[in-house]
């Protein structure tokens, strides 16, 4: 018995009772639509979360001055001055995984143009600022190492600032912005970059030399934080054990002495939010997958009912010559045929109705390539499983009592 | 008859015992005959005389007890379950009382259906042999009919010819006439004496004594043994019977 035959034969069963054929699938249709839809809604919103960090800058490093006791009080970061200029020149001379590095100092205020203010933070920042953040000069231009050495009183306004202070439409370029009473004439304007995943308005920003900050605006001597990109996201990690060995050394720490520092990387946040959408993901398939193994069991009731309905069919066939793997095999075959039809309308049906949730909800999706093949794969195993059973079943029958069923 | 024929089946002594609950059930005690190739035989008994567990027997289904059979030279005590499944597929043709064909399939696929089981013949062979299995029955003209699209006498010419597309070295015939009225009952056996004269070897087993002296050799069982083997010289056409009849006003 060859295996075209008896997926000739299989398929001809099949074809004698098609309501009820098709009434099995359904439940290997749903089970695989919703496994491949939900892993794409699953996958699309961890994608959609990580391409939002990594717009803030996914190898971003942030250097942070360390906390300590003084007296038994625990200080907090931002009076700390452990990080200083000559901090920021080591890391820029030494450090070779890094592809940009900034100081940051800033400062909270009123923007006052004419007639309109405006609350908001001033951040003194290097050039290389831009880089790292992933912002980009829409107009104007960014300032230079000159205007750093000068201290220049300029800045690049972001849009929501601009909104606020030129309500009117009009061109910020040249103008000049009161911050605390320190004039700074605006040079650039930010492309806008609009929320971020955790709600924070990235356009609310202005950026400043930050010599200009720490001498004209705060008077004070050290830096509040450090920002640096690594050139590769993977190195990450050992950009940031470079970054700290140049600190120890230039804060001369010894061996048993805590970092008086901390360095921070994207990649924290990137993993927990994509662990929180993983485990979302995989509830989702959970549930899919319930669905998959109810179709399975689906297929195994039918199967069962059909063994026992077509009794005399098999004790025909055993005796013209059938042999009991035969049987079997036909009927594998069968419930196979069943679930893997099923899985390929319940493919098709999934990634449309993944389309359709992008289409109509808006949510972002992303149909996964292996979860098409998994559930292939899960389809014929469920097929093959549930199959087994009742094959088994019809392959064991005697074929005396089998052709004289009634 | 001729006696120079070549021998097709042998039973030695074939006894088979089923147990039952507690108690042993002796369907056959110690039956022994041969048919040779040609021969028309009639197996005739009442319920409970043992002609299915013969029957059962003869077909490669069940193997006996003890004693010894051989099929066409072959013998099948000792064989295991695939190996009879073969040598049901290569040399027995059945026919049973209910047809048995498959449903809402085309005559064609039906009779096509043991060769299906031999993968050494093609999908074009397996066709020709079908088809031309058809034309032995007269059923040329039904070819493509599905099943249910036919009548009890038309599905059991089906039948027989599923059973002769595997060129059998011996038909068994469960009751073949016992679900039809009987005008289509003797048109039926008329076919079987038609395939009977072309040479083939046939068994037809019955509880009806009527039709034994349509077959060339009667074999009587009763409580599991012989009670008479007699040889018919005076066959009666069933084609005379058969003219003989009222037709039907349909």
């Amino acid at each position: 018995m060859n295996i075209l035959n008896l997926l000739k034969i299989a398929i001809k069963a099949l074809g004698n009772n098609k309501l009820r054929c098709f009434l099995t699938m359904l439940g290997i249709i749903i089970g695989v639509g919703s496994v491949i839809t939900m892993l794409a809604i699953g996958q699309g919103s961890k994608q959609s979360i990580k391409a939002q960090i990594s717009e803030m800058g996914s190898n971003m490093i942030m250097i942070m001055p360390g906390t300590e006791n003084r007296g038994g009080v625990r200080q907090s970061a931002d009076d700390m001055q452990t990080l200083k200029p000559v901090d920021y020149q080591s890391i820029l001379d030494q450090c070779t995984l890094l592809s940009a590095v900034s100081p940051s100092v800033n400062s909270g205020g009123q923007l006052i143009y004419g007639a309109n203010n405006y609350p908001s933070t001033i951040y003194g920042v290097s050039p290389a600022y831009l880089e790292i953040r992933k912002l980009k000069v829409e107009s104007g231009s960014m300032f230079t190492s000159r205007d750093i050495q000068s201290a220049a009183k300029v800045c690049i306004l972001g849009k929501t600032v601009i909104d606020n202070l030129f309500p009117d439409g009009s061109s910020p370029l040249g103008k000049v912005v009161r911050f605390n009473k320190i004039p700074f004439t605006v040079i650039g304007v930010l492309e806008s970059k609009g929320y971020n995943s955790m709600g924070m308005d990235q356009d609310d920003v202005v950026l400043a030399p930050y010599s200009t900050i720490m001498k004209r605006v705060l008077a004070i001597d050290y830096i509040q934080g450090l920002f640096a990109s690594a050139i590769v996201e993977e190195q990450t990690e050992s950009a940031i054990d470079e970054i700290t060995g140049i600190l120890r050394k230039n804060h001369k720490l010894k061996e048993t002495d805590d970092d008086d520092f901390n360095v921070r990387s994207q990649q924290e946040l990137s993993s927990m939010m994509s662990s929180t959408s993983d485990m979302m993901t995989i509830l989702l398939a959970c549930i899919a997958g319930i669905s998959l193994l109810v179709g399975g069991i689906g297929i195994m009731n039918i199967m069962y009912v059909s063994v026992t309905e077509r009794t005399r069919e098999i004790g025909l066939r055993m005796s013209i010559g059938a042999r009991g793997r035969d049987i079997l095999a036909q009927f594998l075959i069968e419930s196979v045929i069943i679930s893997i039809t099923g899985g390929i309308i319940g493919v098709i049906l999934g990634c449309g109705a993944a389309v359709a949730v992008k289409g109509i909800l808006n949510w972002p999706i992303a149909i996964q390539g292996y979860s098409v093949v998994l559930s292939f794969l899960v389809c014929t195993a469920t097929g093959i499983f549930f199959g087994w059973y009742p094959a088994k079943k019809a392959s064991g029958l005697d074929p005396i009592e089998a052709i004289r069923y009634e | 008859m001729t006696t120079m024929s070549k021998e097709i089946i042998r039973l030695e002594k074939i006894r088979r015992n089923f147990v039952v609950g507690n108690e042993e059930v002796h369907a056959l005690r110690g039956v022994s005959f041969s048919i040779n190739e040609g021969e028309f035989v009639t197996i005739m008994g009442t319920s409970g005389s043992g002609k299915s567990t013969l029957l059962n027997l003869l077909g490669c289904l069940d193997t006996p007890t003890s004693g010894e059979y051989y099929l066409d030279g072959v013998a099948v005590r000792t064989m295991g379950k695939n190996d009879r499944a073969m040598l049901r597929n290569r040399k027995i043709g059945f026919v049973f009382q209910n047809y048995n064909l498959l449903p809402k399939t085309t005559a064609l696929e039906n009779v096509e259906l043991p060769l299906m089981y031999n993968s050494k013949i093609s999908a074009k062979e397996r066709e020709r042999r079908a088809s031309e299995a058809l034309d032995v029955v007269g059923l040329s003209d039904r070819k493509m009919h599905k099943s249910n699209q036919m009548s009890g006498g038309q599905q059991q010419r089906v039948a027989i010819a599923r059973a002769l597309v595997n060129d059998p070295v011996i038909l068994l015939a469960d009751e073949a006439t016992g679900n039809l009225d009987t005008r289509t009952s003797y048109s039926i056996l008329m076919l079987f004496q038609e395939i009977f004269r072309r040479g083939r070897t046939i068994i037809f087993v019955t509880h009806n004594p009527e039709l034994s002296q349509f077959s060339s050799r009667n074999i009587v069982l009763r409580d599991g043994k012989i009670v008479s083997d007699t040889i018919n010289t005076n066959i009666r056409s069933a084609k005379e019977v058969y003219d003989s009849l009222p037709k039907e006003n349909d």
